[in-house]
């Protein structure tokens, strides 16, 4: 246990920072490469403003004409996104490994708010997942992918709960909070979770593209949010 | 042609005539074994497999917030069958995931959803989380299947028309000029030396139009003679290129598509015009100004000669007085105005569609969801000239255009394109709406007060030589 424990908070950590951010700059600069050939209606009409609000006002609670109308899954949908990007990286565990491992550190939550907000982010995944199985026009579309994906980020906020609780074996909770972890990370480049970062350019196209581009000759141009 | 009625009544069926469409539509089953040509298949979803293509097809949550936004599935009492990122996955995603190794049955399949359950508005676009632009999704889908000859009927013969003639409906240059000649001759009866202008070289505007209306409404052609002669605009309509629709844009043929606008843009750079204007119609204004410039490869993506929808144009030339409403004449019924998804959403003159209907009724009352929101009539997307093998389908997912007019209570409504202006008339009877279907030109026209000195004399009148200068 104990040498897993070190592969995985060694080498695994290592492993998995590489895989994603190597994977993720990979995809993209794949992906600029191509669409500088083929997607010229992306440069041709690029409007920095219009790319803007149509990014911001989705990353904003409820910010979105689509996500008002169906509220409760605007705020779930807030609240798991939110809290899966801010409590991992503000949490005051994690960035003692930062300080040991690289002598810096980012500012750190307080344990009993990052507490709550892991108990958030997974009521919100119990409630993304309901929902998939609930309403018949997402169920169709549901593959076993999706369900899984789900899981897969739900594992290293459960695991990380139960190990800071010590609830449960706290060496095999700790090595498996790790584990599952260090795959979603490795997923993320490799699957849908790769919005992450495309989110930004299919937003910033969109909002450009129904936008900036009628704007012109004293026509308006559509919000795309 | 003198013998064709021109009223606001939608003719019985649109379009092309309808005779030849039973041995057309008679396409024996046999025809599911002809094979396919896969190697031309995967080069389309090649060549169209960018970047964004790519992002989409992966990054598509699946979190089903589409479905809402799309007037087939609401039409339909929510079957989860019709939301427009199911569409895709069994049409467009399919073909990617079986890398175009796809059949002939499998195609026909994928015609009813891409042609008989989209119109390619783009207001599912407005909803999704990531803005995934399924219209241009199924563009590419509708590609593939044409390029195996699996279309609607009514759009491929279309298509013919165009590529033999180069507008829509085959009609030859010559009767498109004398149609013009007629309509001077016919209008120049209510305004003095009303002409239509053939080909006038440095004209401020070139005049085009849906070739419907040289066909069978002609006098919307003198409407807009009546209009732009009494605000002295300079304009003129050309020989070739005057046809500004482009059904084969509906088609997914971007060879084919390219013809209407090259014409166009090519009769307006020789003529050294400073705007293309179309008339009231709503995917001609899509090509023209948007699509047309990537059929042609245009670097930048814009047309050469700007391009001018003609609300823009009725809304300047009151708003400056060049053409005066008479108060009296306004509207007392109560109107609305349909929001052509690509004159409104598509096109960003909404506002525009509102002032000019504010200046023309005495009681609007907008349709909600209205403006970069509204809804599509069900007409559009190359379905009303899908013909009738698709028009009890077009009448029952244009249930939500018709609950949205019923609501309003008009009596009236506005349309500024062709395609809805059918769509309406059909809902109107289908749905027993009891509404007329107007075009702005033809509420200007009426309404407009012609200036003293374009007052017809009449010449055998002895009083009228009184008025003499």
């Amino acid at each position: 246990m104990r040498e897993l424990y070190e592969f995985l908070s060694g080498t695994g950590v290592w492993i998995a920072f590489v895989v994603f951010t190597g994977g993720l700059l990979a995809r993209l600069a794949f992906l600029a490469g191509l669409s500088r050939e083929r997607d010229k209606v992306v440069y041709n009409h690029f409007d920095g403003g219009w790319a803007w609000r149509s990014i911001l006002h989705w990353l904003l609670p409820l910010g979105s004409v689509s996500f008002r109308q169906q509220p409760l899954f605007g705020i779930a949908f807030w609240v798991f996104h939110a809290g899966l990007l801010v409590t991992p990286l503000f949490l005051g565990a994690h960035n003692q490994l930062f300080a040991e491992a690289f002598g810096w550190s980012l500012p750190t939550l307080p344990d009993r708010l990052a507490d709550w907000m892991t108990i958030a982010v997974m009521a919100a995944i119990v409630f993304l997942f309901a929902r998939r199985l609930a309403r018949p026009e997402v169920r169709i579309l549901s593959t076993a992918w999706d369900y899984a994906l789900l899981i897969i980020v739900l594992a290293p906020f459960l695991t990380g709960f139960l190990a800071y609780r010590q609830i449960g074996p706290y060496e095999l909770m700790l090595n498996l909070h790790l584990l599952t972890g260090e795959v979603m990370l490795v997923v993320i480049p490799f699957s849908k979770l790769g919005h992450l970062i495309l989110f930004f350019f299919t937003r910033a196209f969109i909002g450009s593209d129904m936008g900036a581009r009628r704007a012109i000759e004293g026509r308006l141009g559509a919000r795309t949010w | 042609m003198s013998d064709i009625e021109t009223t606001a009544e939608a003719p019985e069926e649109t379009q092309a005539p309808e005779e030849t469409e039973a041995p057309a539509e008679a396409q024996p089953a046999a025809d599911d074994n002809q094979p396919v040509d896969v190697a031309k298949i995967q080069s389309i979803l090649e060549s169209n497999l960018g970047a964004r293509m790519r992002t989409w097809l992966s990054i598509c949550a699946r979190c089903g917030l589409c479905a809402d936004s799309c007037f087939f599935y609401l039409a339909h009492d929510k079957d989860p069958k019709l939301s427009p990122a199911y569409k895709i996955k069994v049409t467009l995603g399919e073909m990617y995931r079986r890398k175009g190794r796809v059949d002939r049955q499998f195609l026909k399949q994928a015609k009813e959803i891409i042609w008989g359950q989209c119109t390619t508005c783009r207001r599912c676009s407005m909803f999704c989380p990531f803005g995934i632009d399924m219209a241009t999704m199924f563009a590419t889908a509708r590609a593939v299947c044409n390029s195996q000859g699996v279309l609607p009927a009514g759009l491929a013969r279309t298509k013919q028309n165009i590529i033999e003639s180069g507008n829509q409906m085959a009609m030859a240059n010559e009767d498109w000029i004398e149609t013009c000649e007629w309509m001077a001759e016919e209008w120049g009866e209510e305004v003095a030396g009303l002409e239509i202008p053939v080909d006038v070289p440095g004209a401020k505007y070139m005049y085009t139009v849906n070739p419907r209306e040289p066909m069978y409404y002609p006098q919307d052609v003198g409407m807009m003679a009546k209009i732009m002669h009494c605000a002295g605009e300079s304009w003129c309509v050309p020989t070739e290129g005057w046809d500004c629709t482009n059904l084969a844009m509906f088609c997914g043929d971007k060879a084919a598509a390219a013809i209407p606008v090259r014409n166009m843009y090519a009769s307006a750079q020789k003529l050294g015009v400073q705007y293309i204007l179309m008339t009231e119609c709503g995917h001609a204004y899509r090509s023209g100004a948007f699509e047309g410039p990537y059929f042609l490869d245009i670097p930048g993506g814009k047309p050469p000669v700007p391009v001018k929808h003609s609300v823009q144009l009725f809304l300047e030339l009151i708003k400056s007085g060049k053409i005066k409403i008479d108060p009296a004449k306004r509207l007392k019924e109560p109107a609305t105005v349909q929001d052509p998804c690509n004159v409104s959403r598509n096109a960003g003159l909404w506002e525009m569609l509102r002032e000019l209907s504010l200046l023309l009724c005495e009681d609007f009352r907008d349709m909600n969801p209205n403006g970069a929101y509204n809804h599509c009539c069900g007409g559009g997307g190359g379905f009303i000239p899908m013909g009738p093998e698709y028009k009890r389908r077009r009448m029952q997912s244009g249930k939500v255009k018709a609950e949205q007019i019923r609501a309003t209570g008009a009596k009236v409504v506005i349309s500024p394109c062709h395609n809805c202006f059918d769509q309406l008339g059909d809902l109107n009877k289908e749905y027993k709406l009891g509404y007329k279907v107007l075009s702005f030109k033809e509420l200007i026209t009426e309404m407009m007060i012609v200036p003293e000195h374009l007052i017809p004399r009449e010449e055998d009148d002895d009083d009228a030589q009184g008025g003499e200068e």
